[in-house]
């Protein structure tokens, strides 16, 4: 009697996990818990979770409920394939990533090898901000898909407002030393060569990814350059840590980021007393004005402590949802194909198409300005009192970009 | 231009005094004990944490005072109960003691205080722009990390030179055996030694905390760096490691700010103009070169001197 309890004891738990494993979707998210991307990589978990967790209370998909693996790959490209390995090998058939374009083509490489290699056991990867535009093009597979809007994407709206604004005369560009921060620079010579040849460029900066520690001779050489803008594709601790060395110094030039708004962003930003000159490019923002964005950012950050750094997040989960629904299955293969084409109404308005070509999403673009409030902006960020403020909105039809990308289907 | 001189140079001498903070510590233990101590820059580290508990807790300035206390005291109970156990079992033992030390102190860290970076902030009283060179602001908070740096870096000249505690810590470097026939006790000079030499990392770490980020891999960071000086100095001489800090410093904060290639060199026949595969190595500039310039450094003095600097032996 004894020895039946025992073994009750022992097996009825590993019954109870199969049975689990079989009713979760397993998400593996794999980005920075560790080193100078770790600030945003935090951010991202928490949001996944936040969003999975409003997902299950509402029946999840398919009745399944849906489960987010958090994987530190240290900003590391062969680490994060060492992660994708272990995420795989426990039962994940869906990663997402963000963080970093080197990484993110290592990602996409592997998973497509491993799909041809693993008939039947296929792999997705959905990518949340990683926008080197080549992932898209040259790069491009069949099973990765991109939600966040290419580096040239977001440039060509970004210059398309500067063109219009005469006091740029002189302009920096300080960008992080990888295919993202290269792709952020020679679109911005060549974009800005096109549509404005009197803006000089008076520097071009590529420094080490996440490993500057204090930015001020950087900032020194952006002086004495007499730039009156920067523009810069910076994220995660490279652009907190280099408002900050800004605000130290006392720079006072206009800021055109792709990622201001990040952890630390707008603390450096009130520091430097900059009200309004700093603009960020996203495809959503805590006071673009829709209702329905508006009250899930004020649950979002009750119950979560952050902003929301990433509509796209709420876009993907969302449409991994409806795509999963489209085909009623959670089968990647299946999934993968009802996501092609697929139509969307994003959470900040209108709608967003998932192109065949390149899986790239297009969706609504917003340029918004970090300063004092407006009377109808509710939303300020990390306790400074100011917040991002509607300067410029391109729609989706004006966001399209054409694809090299060839893409190879199954 | 003079704007980014005079700036470059105040950004270069701060950062190389932070090393020579470090780097001073290392070397003395070095010389003394035949150790490299890997872990050195994880007190630094510690340093750095301790400050941003105890600034929470008690305040910055009895921070100041109370951090590197608490690191040095550390650095003695790693001298005495695991140096010294260790030592009869050769240099070998010790090495790999201070090397798994770094990775435990690493790992404790992330574990007590996470991965991500703490905000650990300069304090309000030192939060202000001390001066205004050409319209731009240097902040207080720098000059003060000048101000202790210059102030330690006396107090240990004062000590090491004109103090009889300085002298026999000085033989102790050269001739340990003969201090110890003397009558002195040199395990007890060992392990003072290596206090004040974790104190003064962990020092660097609670002022450099607020003005760089403070993180658990801060200490894998700077670690290298720290070892270059030391070589580059020369191994145990402390003038040596003070203008190998300095020059390492200036290095690294004029290389960011220099523009200019290899092509740019040939002017009008900047050879990069031609089709070829070599096209990026001529466009990289000299500032996206700066983080290994301290290597390429290190690399030539052991080619050029092996003993360093001022180094008066090769070991």
């Amino acid at each position: 009697m004894r020895k039946l309890t025992l073994a009750i004891a022992v097996i009825a738990p590993m019954l109870g996990q199969a049975a689990s494993a079989e009713d979760t979707i397993k998400i593996g998210y794999i980005d920075p818990l560790s080193g100078g991307g770790a600030s945003v990589g935090e951010g991202g978990l928490k949001t996944f979770q936040y969003l999975a967790e409003e997902m299950n209370a509402k029946g999840g998909i398919l009745g399944k409920k849906i489960e987010i693996v958090g994987l530190d790959n240290k900003t590391n490209p062969q680490e994060s394939l060492v992660q994708a390995q272990k995420a795989i090998d426990s039962g994940v058939r869906f990663i997402t990533q963000g963080n970093g374009s080197s990484v993110a083509a290592a990602l996409s490489d592997f998973v497509t090898k491993n799909n041809t290699r693993n008939p039947g056991k296929e792999v997705l990867y959905f990518n949340y901000a990683a926008v080197d535009p080549s992932l898209t093009n040259d790069k491009c597979s069949y099973w990765h898909f991109r939600w966040d809007a290419g580096s040239d994407i977001k440039m060509e709206a970004l210059t398309n407002y500067m063109k219009d604004t005469p006091s740029i005369k002189k302009v920096y560009l300080i960008n992080q030393d990888y295919s993202f921060g290269q792709s952020v620079r020679t679109d911005a010579r060549k974009m800005l060569g096109a549509k404005r040849p009197d803006v000089q460029i008076v520097g071009d900066e590529l420094h080490p990814l996440l490993k500057v520690t204090d930015f001020s001779p950087y900032i020194a050489k952006i002086k004495a350059s007499g730039a009156d803008s920067v523009v810069t594709g910076n994220w995660g601790q490279d652009i907190a840590l280099l408002l900050k060395a800004a605000a130290d110094a006392g720079l006072k030039v206009n800021w055109y980021t792709y990622y201001a708004g990040g952890a630390g962003g707008p603390t450096a930003i009130k520091q430097t007393g900059l009200d309004h000159q700093v603009f960020q490019i996203t495809e959503g923002f805590a006071n673009s004005g829709n209702q329905s964005a508006m009250d899930f950012e004020k649950v979002f950050r009750a119950k979560v402590g952050l902003s929301l750094w990433y509509p796209r997040a709420v876009n993907e989960m969302r449409m991994f949802k409806a795509a999963a629904e489209k085909a009623n299955s959670i089968d990647p293969v299946k999934v993968a194909a009802a996501l092609e084409d697929l139509k969307f109404e994003v959470l900040d308005g209108g709608q967003g198409v998932m192109r065949k070509d390149d899986h790239q999403f297009f969706q609504p673009i917003y340029i918004s300005s970090f300063g004092k409030l407006a009377a109808n902006e509710p939303f300020d960020e990390e306790n400074t009192g100011w917040g991002w403020h509607l300067v410029s909105k391109v729609d989706t039809a004006q966001a399209m970009v054409s694809t090299t990308c060839k893409m190879a289907r199954p | 231009m003079l704007e980014l001189i005079v700036i470059s140079t105040l950004n270069g001498v701060l950062f190389g005094m932070l090393l020579f903070l470090l780097s001073s510590g290392l070397t003395v233990i070095f010389s003394m004990m035949g150790v490299l101590n890997f872990a050195h820059a994880s007190f630094y580290m510690l340093g750095a944490f301790f400050g941003f508990q105890l600034t929470k807790w008690i305040g910055f300035w009895p921070a100041l005072v109370l951090a590197p206390l608490l690191v040095g005291a550390i650095g003695m109970a790693v001298e005495r109960y695991g140096l010294r156990n260790t030592h009869k079992h050769g240099h070998v033992a010790e090495l790999l003691l201070t090397f798994g030390l770094a990775f435990a102190i690493e790992e404790i860290v992330s574990m007590i205080w996470g991965k991500s970076p703490v905000d650990y902030r300069v304090p309000t009283l030192l939060d202000f722009p001390a001066f205004t060179i050409f319209s731009t602001n240097y902040p207080a908070y720098k000059l003060f990390m000048l101000a202790v740096s210059i102030v330690i870096f006396i107090a240990l000249l004062i000590v090491l030179k004109r103090t009889r505690v300085g002298l026999i810590v000085q033989a102790a470097l050269t001739h340990p055996h003969m201090v110890g026939h003397l009558g002195h006790n040199v395990g007890r000079v060992f392990m003072a030694v290596f206090g004040v030499g974790s104190a003064l990392a962990g020092l660097a770490g609670v002022i450099a905390g607020p003005a760089l980020v403070t993180q658990s891999d801060m200490a894998a960071a700077l670690g290298p760096i720290l070892f270059v000086v030391i070589v580059f100095g020369g191994l145990g001489s402390l003038p040596g490691a003070f203008i190998a800090s300095l020059v390492i410093g200036l290095v690294q904060t004029f290389a960011v700010a220099l523009d200019g290639s290899l092509a740019s060199a040939f002017g009008p026949l900047d050879p990069s103009a031609g089709p070829s595969v070599l096209t990026d190595i001529w466009n990289v500039t000299i500032a996206q070169v700066a983080p290994i310039v301290p290597y390429l450094l290190l690399v030539i003095i052991l080619i050029v001197r092996p003993m360093g600097l001022m180094g008066t032996r090769e070991s």
